[in-house]
């Protein structure tokens, strides 16, 4: 319980600074603002209407889509890319030219291509989420231990079941070490691609734009606050799903 | 069964430097049906490297290997190999890793359990089914290797050094395991090691290798009954002769240039 206390103390200074004005609270609100704020994104809603929760599902729904869509063609292309030199050769320069481009550079062109809406901000997560699942899954196929394959020749395992029954199980934990990254990229890329647009007016990041275009500070905080519990607990389950799978190695 | 190696030969390649090194040069080797055979010579000889020959794991390299007069050129069910290391699939469990070979042939599950039982019985592992090979001490793991090759009742089964990272006790006790395992199954055992002790006490005969590039330096043949006395006198002149020519092999000049 200990360990808390600089958080505490830290928070009441926080607190005295803004009560005493000598923070005036335009700039920082006072924590207990901020809680208020949130009571009013949770009550009234931000726009007037659009309560905290439909936000939350709807930045949960996007997110959703592009990290499954990275995990769909991510990890397949992951474990072609480990297992045959060709074609880690020939993907590999490709990937490293396009991965260096910040996802947040995409948000133009992907809106010509899908215009503003929900496909342009979960192409911008896949983007996001996409390479950490591809490399991981990549490297996790190269470090299998040689020797286990060597196990399964002399057991008589075709190319087809080394695949399956040696190479997959055994990069699993690289493949949710790439997940676990991939998510924490795709919900941190989400509120930027929500700033650049968004039609159905739900989303954490369209909320938070949506409070500074009014000048609620404490909203915009409270919305901050959101953002970082739920990509905390996303990591947690997956933490929590990663140790159940993989817990024998 | 019948294993005959003719003038096995293999040279490793140094790509960077375009040298070759050769590993083994010319083995001549025949071993009968029931045979227990060890090989010892020096370390980084080759003694592995063989092993993959005759398994069907090594893609290029010189001479033949017959078995029952058909060429092995890739790995067969035929030919078992266990490994130092385990090399036991660490997600599944006991069981699930001495299924592994039947699940390969597509046995259905009930069936190959059910053979599996069997095994861990013989092995003496009951109660550990379900456990993971890292929950697993270092003999009751290389236990498990033993029982997933063995499972596919091949006709010569390799050991590579299968004792080498076990402490003296327990290879004391893996060696009187695999000859008790042995008097009930009568498998054709190829066991490569670097324990003169080792050999003697498990041997029909040891072949000793040179170093680099291996070939035969001599063949002993072992006649005493199992179980045998590691102390008798039989046993320790044996030991001093092998081991006197690896010291003299490890202390002459190296006949070759890389």
């Amino acid at each position: 319980m200990w360990r808390y206390l600089p958080v505490l103390l830290l928070l009441c200074l926080w607190q005295i600074l803004c009560s005493l004005g000598t923070v005036p609270n335009y700039v920082l609100p006072s924590p207990i603002e901020i809680m208020q704020g949130l009571g009013t994104l949770l009550t009234t809603g931000m726009p007037p209407g659009h309560l905290l929760y439909n936000h939350i599902l709807y930045s949960l729904y996007r997110v959703g889509w592009g990290f499954s869509i990275a995990c769909v063609l991510g990890i397949p292309l992951g474990l072609l890319m480990g297992w045959f030199p060709w074609f880690h050769r020939v993907f590999s320069p490709i990937v490293e030219v396009v991965r260096p481009i910040p996802p947040l550079a995409w948000i133009p062109i992907a809106i010509v291509w899908l215009g503003i809406g929900m496909r342009s901000a979960a192409f911008i997560i896949f983007l996001g989420a996409f390479f950490p699942i591809l490399l991981n899954t990549a490297s996790g196929v190269l470090s299998v231990n040689p020797i286990l394959i060597d196990a399964a020749k002399t057991l008589n395992a075709t190319q087809k079941d080394i695949f399956f029954k040696v190479l997959v199980p055994a990069s699993l934990p690289s493949i949710f070490v790439g997940m676990r990254v991939g998510m924490g990229v795709a919900w941190m890329t989400l509120v930027a691609a929500e700033f650049s647009g968004v039609k159905d007016g739900y989303g954490l990041g369209f909320m938070i734009m949506t409070a500074r275009d009014i000048q609620r500070p404490d909203q915009i905080l409270a919305g901050m606050l959101v953002i970082g519990m739920i990509g905390f607990i996303i990591d947690w389950l997956f933490k929590a799903w990663e140790s159940r799978i993989t817990r024998c190695v | 069964m019948h294993l005959e190696l003719i003038g096995l030969g293999k040279i490793f390649v140094d790509a960077t430097q375009g040298t070759e090194i050769p590993a083994i040069s010319s083995i001549d080797l025949q071993i009968k049906q029931g045979e227990f055979v060890s090989i010892v010579g020096p370390s980084g000889c080759g003694k592995s490297t063989l092993l993959r020959i005759i398994s069907g794991l090594e893609k290029s390299f010189e001479g033949r290997v017959l078995l029952d007069g058909q060429e092995v050129l890739r790995p067969t069910n035929d030919i078992g190999l266990v490994f130092q290391q385990y090399a036991l699939f660490p997600w599944r469990t006991m069981c699930e890793n001495i299924e592994f070979g039947l699940e390969i042939m597509r046995m259905g599950k009930e069936e190959r359990r059910s053979i599996a039982e069997k095994y861990v019985n013989l092995f003496g592992m009951q109660g550990f089914e379900d456990r993971y090979p890292s929950q697993l001490s270092g003999g009751m793991q290389q236990r498990v290797a033993i029982a997933r090759t063995l499972i596919m009742n091949p006709k010569l089964v390799l050991m590579d050094e299968p004792f080498g990272s076990l402490d003296s006790q327990t290879r004391n006790d893996m060696q009187e395991f695999l000859m008790d395992l042995r008097q009930k199954r009568n498998d054709t055992i190829l066991f490569v090691t670097h324990n003169v002790d080792e050999s003697v006490f498990l041997s029909d005969r040891i072949v000793v290798l040179s170093k680099r590039p291996a070939r035969i330096l001599r063949i002993f043949e072992l006649t005493a009954p199992h179980p045998r006395d590691r102390t008798s006198k039989i046993a320790n002149d044996i030991r001093r002769e092998v081991i006197g020519i690896l010291r003299q092999e490890r202390n002459s000049p190296s006949p070759t240039k890389t």
